[in-house]
């Protein structure tokens, strides 16, 4: 399998971009019938509005991830993926943030948060199959979308709630919200609202565990990084910037591109030249792979290779993983623009049925093991949205606290004291 | 390019009490600090009470040679020039704490454009003076993505103009950040480059992004002036907890000045008597000094007694020693670089009327640069910044 990632490799020979029908995907793991290269699998849905373009022609010289694995194949019996422990962590993970995020949208209804929301609903499988393969002191950079890549990455489903909520309690005191969520226990890096800006950032933390290792002599840091973005994020101008620096210096990141064709209401085929995203990461001297993402199993193969290749030192790799999200971009958004055909399509791969389906049929997990966690999760979420609401809001005091690491730097007052000693201060009333 | 502008004497200072240096990690805040002071020429005027009789001197800026009879080795310290203590407090730093870095543009094997990090990447290595590409944006969010897990980077831009393409990251990451979540990480970054007015280099290399800055929360900015205080505010800045934007000056890499040998920082909230006075509080920072002087000398000459303030915080100005200041002459002449529109000297107008608005015996007098890009022609150049000759008039307007 690492044969088609090594850098010689994707270079040089050429893979045929396969194509399938929409109905082979009720079993999406069943590797004869690969994923399709996703811009042709539904001429019309995806083409409809750019009729001129003849996406047939296009070739490309990565791989697409469905080719490898498929080599892993035998004929006889279906190798497993997984391991049963494996399998249910997976589904767990997945199961926790759909079930997080349909309360989300309830409390949202019912007044109980406010302001922007991103639901994450349908890409599950990139968080649960990138993230689950990291250790505590990997980093993980996200979007605004972030809420599922929280509690993936270990973030406590009542930590996040009570951010939702505005409460003290949050795992930012209830100052980030929706966008913002970080966790240093976790290596979280956030949670950022204006896409881009976060891959320079996971960029930074690359390039620590690099310094980590080569400057700090700290010989046995292999932190990786994952930048998780969207479609949207791809043309612009951070992304290409550090592209370009994460393969010049080697950085041990991945970045992780989550396209589900919509930046709010613009087609990813209106917006972009070239709308195979994969194939710039080899424009600056890195692998590129494109992924089902509605496959938690298939994206889990490939985020080993990719976080594989970040820790051995090799470089970066850039992963398109095609998904879609089921909901609106945000809860403000009337989603009106999206052909419902499309909906469905994605609709019927969704991840965890997928999964559910292949821990069933291949005998790892049994429907009543799998109902078991349903039932963990909904109480793990119920629990969640108890303790945020008995939660205390911020007091006022808390207003002046984390503007700075050292509060110096409100200055010296009138008086000749520093204003952080200003007894308002700690109570959240001074004038700065 | 070099700035020629060797004639400016920021000689010795007379009494070189650093500042208390600051230890961030103490929880006990030091009180206040003793001033360092430092005269422009070699010539002393003690007698505060009014005009002592001075022999008229024709360039007051220029540099008064060390008298003849002292040699080098006598004094104590060692002279050089400004860029010279700024690469020398950043070597300090980075000999000091291992995870103290830089990253820019042509900061490693071209040694810097101003020459700040010559000679560093030999030291220290390609990875701990990183070479950027011309990324702004993307570099400087490198940078704070370093800081928060662990590491410290000065991050320099070529021109602090250039840093408008990395506004995104300093205002939302570098700036907000910490705040956004809820103090799990620190951003100590410094983030420093010259910028101003300096000898026809154009209008987009000559912007003061000072006052773009200064709305965001969060951060702290400090301007240096003598090589004193460059070395003295990039040590405190490193070993600040906060992201510090370090405002340099193109013109003023080459002054000359003896500083002390031993370990001293310059403390990032104070301001700087340089000149104290009765009649007139005069507010500067950065190049804007030395107009400020030149212009103390025909004021001197003339009679009048000014008591020039180099703030040097910009963000957050010290309240304390501008109030003290405004107490005692009653009169608020501020002289900037800055355009009048938004600048450091408006905030500074607001600041003052808020908290002193009772000392004052006249309206604050706010002189900046006209709200005019900066034209390349060297006459016109002249005419958007602010002249001695303009400081005096409106002093004598202001002591009426």
């Amino acid at each position: 399998m690492s044969t088609a990632f090594s850098a010689a490799n994707f270079s040089t020979q050429s893979f045929p971009l396969n194509h399938t029908s929409t109905t082979t995907h009720d079993s999406p793991l069943v590797f004869a019938k690969p994923t399709s290269q996703f811009l042709r699998s539904t001429p019309k849905l995806r083409l409809s509005s750019f009729s001129k373009l003849n996406l047939s022609r296009r070739s490309g010289t990565v791989v697409a991830v469905s080719d490898v694995v498929k080599q892993k194949k035998s004929k006889s019996t279906p190798t497993l993926l997984i391991t049963k422990e494996e399998g249910l962590e997976l589904y767990e993970d997945m199961v926790l943030g759909r079930a997080f995020e349909d309360m989300c949208a309830q409390m949202y209804y019912r007044g109980k948060m406010f302001g922007f929301v991103h639901l994450y609903n349908g890409q599950e499988a990139v968080s649960t199959g990138f993230i689950k393969l990291l250790k505590q002191q990997d980093s993980v950079v996200s979007t605004y979308r972030d809420h599922v890549h929280a509690l993936s990455k270990g973030v406590p489903a009542r930590a996040v709630m009570s951010e939702l909520f505005g409460k003290t309690t949050g795992c930012c005191r209830g100052q980030g919200g929706s966008m913002h969520m970080f966790s240093r226990e976790h290596n979280l890096l956030g949670g950022f609202a204006f896409i881009g800006e976060g891959i320079p950032i996971a960029t930074g933390a690359a390039f620590t565990s690099k310094y980590k290792r080569e400057v700090l002599k700290e010989a046995d840091c292999d932190h990786v990084t994952l930048a998780f973005f969207g479609d949207g994020t791809c043309n612009n101008g951070q992304f290409f910037e550090c592209l370009n620096m994460a393969s010049l210096w080697k950085l041990p990141i991945v970045f992780v591109v989550e396209n589900n064709l919509w930046a709010i209401g613009m087609s990813h085929l209106r917006a972009t030249s070239d709308p195979q995203i994969y194939k710039k990461g080899p424009a600056f001297g890195m692998p590129g792979i494109h992924v089902d993402g509605m496959d938690v199993l298939k994206v889990r193969e490939v985020a080993k290779e990719a976080i594989g290749r970040a820790r051995r030192g090799e470089g970066p790799t850039l992963v398109e993983c095609e998904t879609y999200r089921f909901r609106g971009h945000s809860l403000a958004d009337p989603d009106e623009l999206r052909d419902p055909a499309e909906k469905a399509h994605y609709a019927a791969r969704d991840p965890i049925t997928a999964l559910k389906k292949y821990l069933t049929e291949n005998n790892l997990a049994s429907e009543s093991e799998l109902k078991a966690i349903d039932k963990k999760i909904d109480e793990v979420v119920e629990d969640a949205v108890e303790f945020a609401d008995e939660s205390p809001v911020p007091p006022r005091s808390q207003l002046l606290e984390n503007v700075f690491a050292d509060p110096k730097g409100f200055g010296i007052g009138s008086d000749g004291r520093y204003r952080c000693e200003d007894p308002k201060f700690t109570q959240g009333t001074a004038h700065v | 390019m070099a700035a020629i502008f060797q004639g400016v004497g920021a000689a010795a200072p007379l009494s070189s009490s650093p500042s208390n240096s600051f230890d961030s990690n103490k929880s006990v805040f030091s009180p206040p600090r003793s001033f360092s002071v430092v005269r422009s020429d070699g010539i002393v005027n003690l007698n505060p009470k009014g005009r002592s009789a001075q022999r008229l001197i024709s360039n007051a800026v220029a540099t008064k040679a060390d008298s003849p009879a002292a040699s080098s080795s006598s004094k104590p310290g060692h002279e050089l020039l400004l860029f010279e203590a700024l690469q020398e407090g950043l070597e300090e730093e980075m000999e000091r704490d291992p995870r103290v870095c830089v990253m820019g543009e042509d900061v490693g094997h071209y040694g810097g454009s101003y020459k700040v990090t010559k000679g560093l990447a030999k030291r220290f290595g390609d990875l701990r003076v990183l070479d950027t590409p011309i990324a702004e944006n993307s570099f400087t969010g490198m940078g704070i993505g370093a800081a928060m897990t662990g590491l410290r980077p000065v991050i320099e831009g070529m021109n602090m103009g250039f840093l408008l393409l990395a506004f995104n990251q300093i205002s939302n990451n570098c700036g907000m950040l910490h705040y956004t979540s809820g103090g799990q990480f620190t951003i100590p970054v410094v983030i420093r480059g010259p910028g101003g007015v300096g000898r026809q280099l154009g209008a987009e290399h000559s912007q003061r992004l000072e006052s773009y800055f200064q709305s965001i929360p969060g951060i702290q900015m400090v301007a240096c002036s003598t090589p004193y205080n460059a070395k003295g505010l990039m040590k405190a800045a490193i070993r600040s907890e906060n992201p510090v934007i370090l405002f340099e000056h193109v013109l003023l890499y080459n002054l000359k000045e003896r500083i002390p040998d031993e370990d001293y920082i310059c403390n990032l909230e104070e301001a700087e008597m340089v000149r104290p006075g009765e009649h007139v509080t005069i507010l500067t920072y950065s190049r804007m000094r030395y107009h400020v002087m030149q212009a103390a000398k025909t004021l001197v000459n003339k009679g009048y007694d000014p008591e020039v303030i180099d703030i040097r915080s910009l963000k957050p100005f010290d309240l304390h020693t501008i109030g003290n200041s405004v107490k005692k002459t009653h009169r608020v002449l501020i002289v900037e670089e800055c355009m009048r529109t938004g600048g450091i000297g408006a905030s500074l107008t607001a600041a003052i009327t808020e908290n002193f608005n009772d000392y004052l015996d006249a309206p604050i007098m706010c002189l900046s640069s006209q709200d005019v890009p900066t034209p390349y022609a060297g006459t016109l150049e002249e005419v958007t910044v602010v002249q001695p000759a303009q400081i005096v008039t409106a002093v004598e307007q202001l002591c009426q």
